[in-house]
């Protein structure tokens, strides 16, 4: 058996595959449920009234989906440059950590000059944690795989290191968090009385812009150049280093927006349970998503449905939420190979 | 030679088909044993794809193989290892780090054997090498041979395995002249000892030389089967192009100021190719430079140096009598050097970049495609649409993928690229390799067109009936040195041979021109 790829896939050959995926997915995830001692049909009727049965799951959903929308588009962006960014969970933490301590009173401001300095700042701090990493492999060729990834590690210790001391709110009950951050550094809510902040609408103009940036631009032209051919790139003369500092940080930049999003938005302080991974789910966002920057809303919106449904269905049915954690990966797993099956063709010899 | 014939190989109405692709259409030819036989076809005209079938890399659709009257079972290469079939290829299988003789027995015996036999392989592997003019010392690492030597190891390899049938896939591209009649020798030997060989190859003096018989293959049709004494190079290459293809006219060049300079460039060797050795080139407007050579004998780093890619580290560029400071690929196209690279898969486009990307990649950044940072997509459109048209690149739109298209076609783009620019120098590095004849004349004229409109042209090819059909003054490179400039017909391809060889820089230390 070998593959030969196709050159011109047929309408059907991209859909179905795709579609027969999901189906197993639903199927496999169906068996566990049943080892749980559930049935399928109801574990399954319960994630979905659980993420859109009512107005309060959909605005429930929207709002987990807002991060893994700027953390997909992190990584959606890096990869698409082959840049591989895996740090978007200490980008994100880089990003509330500024929100924090310019938030919480040092800045004085109305909200209308507040919130977009926050959102510059986090940026900035985002996309410094990231042009470490970028400049060491342009530099030195270190693989920025395994930086990238240490340093979520190195930075959460940071972070916890800062909630023990320098930043942790007096008034905190020894709790390690910070101070709240004050009412002009909140972002508005969309829908009075219900979560759901401006920071999805954010999220989704950020993704137009990408998308804009990405078709449009000199600089998108020359990130989907470098990712597609490095040396071919290079020997046109695009600057193939300097592009990939640029990727950096504007990945690093998308993911910090995604904890200005949940301090400024949700949660108001910094906690170290800020994000219960958020930074590497968006990495299976972006790759469900093809990289597409569209693409990226919608399969936020499909893994945060599975979450939030996950929640609610595990306290009614009595099944662990970590077959939302199970579905998303044989998710995953099966859309990689149906990926696959759209480009090449299997030839039994 | 041979009076009493034995049938070694026989392929009977071998068809393969690729989608709509018709590889090979009902193809039926036999070897016997002490003959070479010449299998002849531009590229793409399914000669591969036969020696895949031939080797069970491939099934036939239908069709089959036999050899020595046993057919063979389809699709398994042990199979035909077994039966005798061995295959030098174009690109070589050797393992660098290790001897000759390490390769040659690699494979042939347990690899946990305690009691290696390493006597009595030796004393074969000697006797072969003397045998049949292989000559090759055993003991030698491979990475430190030349590719001529290596190809002997390759020969050698398949002698050692005791191979009935040998096939040997463009054997010559990478040789110069002197060893290609040595190998020719060896063939010889071999055939005489009773071996049945097939000679892949395009060059119709080559097979007119050492073939007993040829069969032509086109568009996976077979459109001639004749011994060798029936027929001509005209009639053959009627039968591999369908219709004879006139090379463009070469008129008389009529140089004038020099427009790039390379000075006594020096640079460090990559891998184990050489690096350059104080070299000194002029190129001037309104002449074709060849640079001749075997691969790997400072080629890529003269390109490198002239495209941009490297910055010379001792020595000068000079352009239009100055010195350059800042050297890089975008330089070089802002100075108007027109660089078509060696391998237009890899570093000429980008395969999932559709045409109308691929024609920009160099220019994308300058005012006719871009404003602030946005790309103008219509005027890039358009600028795509203005190269298909003029240079004839054969594609469903300027969407397309450039994957999807021939190497011929992808080659005319890259070309149109570049000289749509009116560049005024040309670096040309192995602009044909893989075309078929039609688009080969076609890059050539072009090439021609542009030096009588007054560019300079750097021609680097391995192909030396290439470089003296286009040339105007030829340059040999070999160890990273180069030779004085040769005028149009002051040579042989024997006495560039000579030169390619590394003999003849004795007399002529640093030579400068």
């Amino acid at each position: 058996m070998r593959l030969e790829p196709i050159n011109n896939p047929s309408l059907a050959r991209s859909l179905v595959p795709p579609t027969i995926a999901l189906g197993a997915t639903i199927v496999f995830a169906s068996l566990l449920a049943m080892v749980a001692g559930a049935n399928p049909f109801s574990v399954f009727g319960l994630i979905l009234s659980g993420a859109l049965g009512s107005k309060f799951a959909i605005l429930e959903t929207l709002n987990r989906a807002t991060p893994l929308i700027f953390t997909g588009l992190a990584a959606a962006v890096a990869f698409r440059a082959k840049f591989w960014n895996i740090g978007a969970e200490a980008q994100l933490y880089a990003g509330a950590l500024l929100t924090v301590l310019l938030g919480t009173g040092l800045l004085p401001w109305p909200s209308i000059a507040l919130l977009p300095t926050l959102a510059v700042f986090a940026i900035l701090a985002g996309a410094t944690l990231l042009l470490v990493p970028a400049l060491l492999k342009t530099r030195y060729g270190v693989d920025e795989v395994v930086t990238t990834l240490l340093f979520n590690f190195i930075f959460l210790l940071f972070i916890s290191l800062l909630l023990e001391g320098p930043i942790k709110d007096p008034m905190g009950m020894g709790w390690p968090k910070s101070a709240r951050v004050i009412s002009e550094a909140r972002l508005p809510r969309l829908v009075d009385g219900l979560r759901l902040h401006w920071g999805f609408s954010l999220a989704i103009f950020s993704a137009i812009c990408i998308w804009i940036i990405q078709t449009r631009s000199t600089l998108g032209y020359e990130m989907r150049a470098v990712g597609l051919n490095k040396q071919a790139a290079a020997f046109a003369g695009i600057p193939v280093n300097i592009v990939l500092v640029k990727t950096a940080l504007l990945s690093g930049g998308l993911a910090a927006l995604a904890g200005f999003s949940e301090v400024s938005g949700l949660k108001g302080s910094l906690t170290l349970d800020l994000s219960p991974g958020f930074g590497y789910t968006g990495i299976i966002v972006a790759m469900l998503a093809l990289l597409h920057p569209l693409g990226v809303i919608v399969a936020a919106l499909f893994v945060a449905g599975i979450f939030v449904g996950a929640d609610s269905m595990s306290r009614a049915a009595d099944v662990p939420t970590y077959l939302a954690d199970i579905m998303l990966a044989t998710a995953l797993l099966f859309m990689v190979l149906a990926i696959m099956l759209t480009r090449f063709r299997v030839v039994r010899d | 030679m041979s009076s009493n014939l034995v049938e070694a190989l026989r392929l009977t109405e071998i068809t393969k088909r690729f989608g709509e692709l018709t590889a090979n259409d009902a193809v039926s030819f036999s070897v016997n044993k002490g003959e070479v036989v010449a299998l002849l076809g531009e590229n793409g005209a399914g000669k591969t794809t036969l020696m895949n079938i031939l080797f069970g890399q491939y099934t036939a659709d239908s069709g089959t193989v036999s050899v020595f009257g046993q057919t063979m079972p389809p699709g398994n290469s042990r199979a035909a290892l077994d039966a005798g079939i061995g295959m030098v290829h174009q690109h070589f299988t050797l393992a660098d780090n290790l001897t000759v003789q390490e390769n040659i027995t690699l494979g042939t015996r347990p690899l946990f054997n305690p009691r290696l036999d390493r006597v009595s392989a030796r004393a074969k592997i000697i006797d072969l090498s003397t045998r049949f003019h292989l000559l090759v010392a055993p003991d030698a690492r491979v990475g430190n041979l030349s590719v001529g030597e290596r190809q002997r190891v390759e020969i050698l390899k398949a002698l050692y395995r005791d191979v009935q049938i040998l096939i040997l896939d463009e054997p010559t591209a990478v040789l110069t002249p002197q060893e290609t009649d040595d190998l020719f020798a060896t063939l010889r030997l071999a055939i005489a000892d009773g071996l049945a060989i097939i000679f892949i190859s395009h060059k119709l003096h080559e097979v007119m030389t050492i073939a007993d018989r040829v069969v032509v293959l086109r568009h996976g049709k077979m459109t001639g089967g004749v011994r060798i004494e029936n027929t001509d190079k005209h009639a053959l290459a009627t039968m591999m192009m369908g219709t004879e293809a006139i090379p463009p006219q070469v008129s008389l060049a009529n140089p004038g100021a020099s427009l790039l300079e390379l000075r006594n460039l020096t640079t460090p060797n990559i891998g184990n190719m050489p690096g350059l050795k104080s070299i000194s080139l002029a190129l001037k407007s309104g002449q074709i430079i060849g640079l001749a050579g075997v691969s790997g004998n400072g080629q890529a780093s003269v390109a490198a140096v002239v495209g941009g890619v490297h910055k010379p580290d001792e020595g000068q560029l000079v352009l239009k009598g100055r010195a350059v400071q800042k050297w890089s690929p975008r330089d070089a196209v802002n100075n108007g050097i027109a660089r078509i690279p060696e391998d237009r898969h890899k570093t000429g486009s980008i395969a999932d970049f559709d045409l109308t990307e691929n024609a920009i990649l160099e220019r994308y950044s300058t005012a006719a495609f871009n404003k602030g940072g946005w790309l103008n997509w219509r005027s890039s459109r358009a600028f795509a649409n203005r190269i298909i048209e003029k240079y004839d690149v054969r594609c469903p739109s300027a969407d397309t993928p450039i994957r999807l298209l021939s190497g011929g076609n992808m080659q005319k783009l890259i070309l149109g690229r570049v000289l749509e620019t009116d560049p005024q120098i040309i670096l040309a590095n192995q602009p044909v390799r893989g075309l078929d004849i039609g688009a080969v004349n076609y890059v050539h004229s072009q090439l021609l067109a542009a030096r009588d409109r007054g560019a300079a042209v750097l021609l680097i090819s391995e192909d030396l009936d290439e470089i003296m059909a286009l040339s105007d003054v030829i340059y040999v490179i070999s160890d990273g040195r180069i030779s004085p400039g040769f005028k149009r017909g002051e040579m042989t391809p024997a006495q560039l041979g000579i030169w390619m060889g590394g003999q003849g820089f004795d007399r002529t230390v640093n030579h400068a021109t």
